[in-house]
């Protein structure tokens, strides 16, 4: 009984401890997609190069593809360029480029000036399509499995470590699958 | 005096006039203020500390314009917080729904209370019980002092 008297507290200030501690660590940007597990949302989409034939999400259907939202405007996406153009350039899959709120020249300047690692890209000028994928903090990188399926979202720019740990593993995973 | 004063006040209209105009007021008030109602109670993922109906951020202006739309279309409120919580999740709404992974949230305060009550009810029960010699004496009154 005595015992419990400081036993009781002690544990109750370490659980207290326990969650305030992890709190800190915890980012609240990261905001679970409940996308993950579900189908991707259906599009149909004017490419940015104009010459190009409507891109529809069933078009991706057999195969495993990355969706990457970018913006000529958005300044986070240049972090993640280089290491998009260098797994890209890898060919492991294709990457599909949603451009977000966007205008046609401005995109098109941009992928001129720092390279295009995209298979293909989306226009998306008024942000429709990005609404119906819970996008809100351009860059987003989803990945899509065969059957259309959202497997992984990254908000943010990617860094080396997501893309090592968490998207190539996933990435053989699906296409062993 | 008084024309100074006035010629003072002219400058300052003037000022007025040159600020930037209000936004033109909804075309349908009634509209607006049920769009409004939602988007007081959704989560601007931009900014996420303000409503959807408090930011000024891109993707807020655009999800009301979305909630318009639907709402124009005469779908339900309901239906309009479905749409969000399936792009955004549960996150987005500042009430999160009553299911058993939010219990702990909603009854988690009124469980603690309860147990801090029962509690205190325990050892004031326990204490009353007690002898008085139990008790160290008062030592705030010394007059009193072996005196019981």
């Amino acid at each position: 009984m005595k015992g419990l008297r400081f036993a009781l507290p002690l544990a109750l200030f370490a659980a207290l401890v326990f969650f305030l501690w992890r709190g800190l660590s915890l980012d609240p940007r990261e905001v679970p997609s409940p996308l993950i597990g579900k189908p991707a949302p259906a599009f149909a989409l004017a490419q940015l190069d104009d010459a190009a034939p409507t891109l529809r999400r069933d078009d991706m259907l057999g195969k495993v593809w990355v969706l990457n939202v970018w913006a000529s405007w958005c300044t986070a996406c240049r972090e993640e360029h280089a290491l998009l153009l260098a797994f890209s350039g890898a060919g492991i899959v294709p990457i599909v480029g949603l451009d977000y709120k966007d205008t046609q020249p401005e995109a098109q300047a941009w992928l001129a000036r720092f390279g295009n690692p995209y298979t293909a890209t989306a226009f998306d000028g008024d942000g429709r399509v990005g609404i119906d994928f819970g996008v809100y903090g351009v860059p987003e990188t989803f990945v899509i499995d065969r059957r259309g399926v959202v497997r992984f979202k990254q908000v943010g720019p990617l860094t080396p470590q997501v893309l090592e740990q968490r998207i190539l593993p996933l990435l053989k995973e699906l296409s062993r699958g | 005096m008084a024309r100074r004063l006035v010629a003072m006040l002219l400058c300052l209209a003037a000022l007025c006039a040159g600020a930037a105009e209000a936004p033109p007021a909804a075309a349908d008030p009634a509209l607006e203020a049920r769009m409004l109602r939602i988007a007081a109670e959704l989560r601007c993922l931009v900014c996420q500390n303000q409503t959807l109906a408090d930011s000024n951020a891109a993707l807020a202006v655009d999800l009301r314009e979305q909630l318009r739309t639907m709402l124009r279309q005469g779908r339900s409120e309901a239906q309009v917080l479905q749409y969000m919580t399936d792009r955004y999740g549960d996150f987005v709404r500042y009430r999160p729904p009553v299911q058993p992974r939010t219990w702990l949230l909603w009854f988690g305060p009124a469980v603690l209370l309860a147990a801090g009550l029962g509690a205190l009810s325990l050892v004031l029960r326990r204490r009353s019980r007690l002898a008085d010699a139990a008790f160290e004496p008062d030592n705030d009154n010394p007059a009193e002092e072996g005196n019981p």
